[in-house]
């Protein structure tokens, strides 16, 4: 019984085109010459020359780049520890509020978040004088909190759907505990690693309400810049922006999605 | 589950819990209690601008005054109560639109579901905020929308779109549509549709099977694809914010302006009290139904 009906085909055909017009929209106002960004004033490619002669824009991505790799990189270690703990370990102490404190911040909304770094932050330079000031540093660090629940989730799940005769066959042939981890799950588990770090940074690039509250002045990240910008209405050089990304972050997706699939393949 | 064997109490197994455990309890839970002691603190001009828990001569000095406020003003009651409602309504709309769509990605071809699955999840690694701000460029008065709209001759002048709930309600479902339908398809595609089949050759109507089959198999799909969104849209920002009118207000604009524009970091702090309670009821039942479903799947 494959094959789906006619009410869920137009159903199908409905959803893409809900996710995928808006895009496309904004792609082809980019190459739109007029200053308004609503009226067609021909093709032009004069937005994306703009974008390279903005400092602005170039060190808000700068900064976003490195707080993201940073906050990966950290995010896939204390997430693949605690990935490994909560499949791999059995029963712990305090392994519920463990379990807790990684799944919540993934769904917790982004100004309960936002302002409770903050406070914290502050509280902390209060009583030690740490942090002096915040930006790339206090971006990462709360980028890292959420990010890392995602990894947890993503390399638990992975341990999950995979069985444990090999570790235990490991450890019968006389495999010390470490030895097994390193030399037999840590491989298992690699491509889960690498996607949690892939996924950690998006959503460290993504993240605008978290770092509004975590950054001091002068640390803007790109999606700060672009949200002040934005604010005050649709313009061309945003349009520019957000294709640039758009086409970029595709590419990857892309490429990630074929590379795994000849992986399954083979 | 996992086998205890003689040594796995050594010490890298509690390095490995150890290191997440702590950074999680300082960076996640402990601000918890932060914002909770300063939304019982009075705002002073200052850096920070509230009072301290203790006064120099030791004695505690905590108020009410945030919450009684909160409690008094209509405003905020009205305003949570908004922002609950929305999400829900955002939710139930998700749910109605994903769910086909779930469906019919999980009963493709296994070729085409792969893209069609791709396809879903590529608008959720583009930036959160350029996807919302698309739809401005769409929903203007003098946007894409309405241009056509006019071109066809279906209105004179441009409808109001932008600047109203339906844009916000727009930007919601656009969102965390991808939010409803990845844990839809993961128990859609699992279900065995053979089952279906049956109770279609024994009789059943396709209406009577999907209520008695499907929807129930489904369930934990739609607890999780449900709670997924309804969670982070309740104290959502940046949707409002770009495409609500100056009268939608919702509580995460609420909170971000309290603590922006007017400075006031007790208040500000005692309205996320408040929206924490809010939002721990789903987010238990989505800890529960995930560890229901991770103990169905072992």
């Amino acid at each position: 019984m494959k094959g789906n009906s006619r009410f869920v085909i137009s159903v199908l055909a409905f959803g893409y085109a809900f996710l995928y017009l808006p895009l496309l929209s904004v792609i082809v106002y980019s190459f739109n010459d007029s200053q308004l960004a609503t009226v067609w004033g021909g093709f032009s490619m004069r937005w994306y020359g703009e974008l390279f002669k903005n400092s602005q824009i170039i060190d808000a991505l700068m900064l976003s780049l490195k707080v993201a790799v940073s906050a990966a990189t950290m995010a896939t270690l204390f997430g693949t520890m605690a990935g490994v703990a909560l499949s791999r370990f059995g029963r712990f102490r305090g392994r519920n509020l463990f379990t807790g404190m990684i799944t919540s911040p993934m769904v917790m909304p982004e100004v309960i978040t936002g302002l409770s770094l903050l406070l914290l932050f502050v509280s902390l330079q209060q009583l030690t004088g740490w942090p002096s000031q915040r930006g790339y540093g206090t971006i990462t660090i709360a980028h890292t909190t959420f990010a890392m629940a995602y990894v947890a989730v993503i390399v638990q799940s992975r341990l999950a759907a995979m069985d444990e005769s090999l570790e235990e066959a490991a450890m019968d042939l006389g495999g010390r505990p470490f030895r097994v981890m390193i030399d037999i799950t840590l491989p298992l588990i690699a491509p889960a690693m690498l996607a949690g770090w892939l996924l950690a940074f998006t959503l460290s690039l993504d993240d605008l309400v978290i770092a509004s509250f975590v950054s001091g002045p002068g640390g803007s990240t790109l999606p700060m810049l672009i949200f002040s910008k934005v604010k005050l209405g649709v313009t061309p050089d945003i349009n520019a922006l957000a294709t640039l990304i758009m086409l970029f972050v595709s590419a990857g997706v892309v490429l990630a999605w074929a590379i795994g699939r000849r992986m399954q393949k083979a | 589950m996992s086998r205890q064997t003689g040594h796995s109490d050594t010490t890298w197994q509690r390095i490995a819990i150890a290191l997440p455990y702590l950074w999680l309890l300082i960076f996640f839970l402990a601000p918890f209690a932060i914002i909770l002691k300063i939304s019982f603190a009075d705002p002073v001009i200052a850096m920070p601008p509230f009072t301290p828990t203790f006064g120099d001569d030791g004695a505690l000095q905590i108020t009410l005054d945030n919450y009684a406020f909160l409690f008094t003003d209509k405003l905020y009651a009205v305003t949570y109560l908004k922002s609950v409602l929305m999400a829900a309504s955002a939710t139930a709309l998700c749910l109605l639109l994903g769910f086909p769509i779930a469906y019919g990605i999980a009963r493709a071809e296994p070729e085409t579901r792969n893209i069609l699955l791709l396809l879903i999840v590529l608008p959720f690694w583009i930036s959160f905020l350029l996807r919302v701000y698309a739809w401005m460029g769409l929903l203007n008065n003098y946007g894409v929308i309405n241009n056509l709209l006019m071109w066809a001759g279906v209105t004179d002048q441009p409808l109001a779109m932008m600047y109203t709930d339906f844009a916000i309600y727009i930007g919601l479902v656009y969102s965390y549509l991808p939010f409803m339908i990845l844990p839809l398809y993961a128990t859609l595609e699992r279900m065995d549709l053979d089952l279906v089949e049956a109770a279609q050759d024994l009789g059943a109507t396709s209406t009577v099977a999907f209520w008695n089959i499907t929807w129930p198999l489904a369930r934990p799909g739609v607890i999780a694809g449900c709670l997924l969104v309804f969670i982070p849209a309740t104290g959502e920002y940046v949707i409002p914010y770009l495409l609500g009118g100056p009268e939608s207000l919702l509580i995460g604009r609420v909170l971000f302006d309290e603590f922006f524009t007017n400075r006031d970091w007790p208040l500000a702090s005692a309205v996320a009290i408040v929206l924490i309670f809010l939002v721990v009821i789903p987010i238990v039942l989505l800890q529960r139904n995930q560890a229901r479903a991770t103990e169905n799947a072992a």
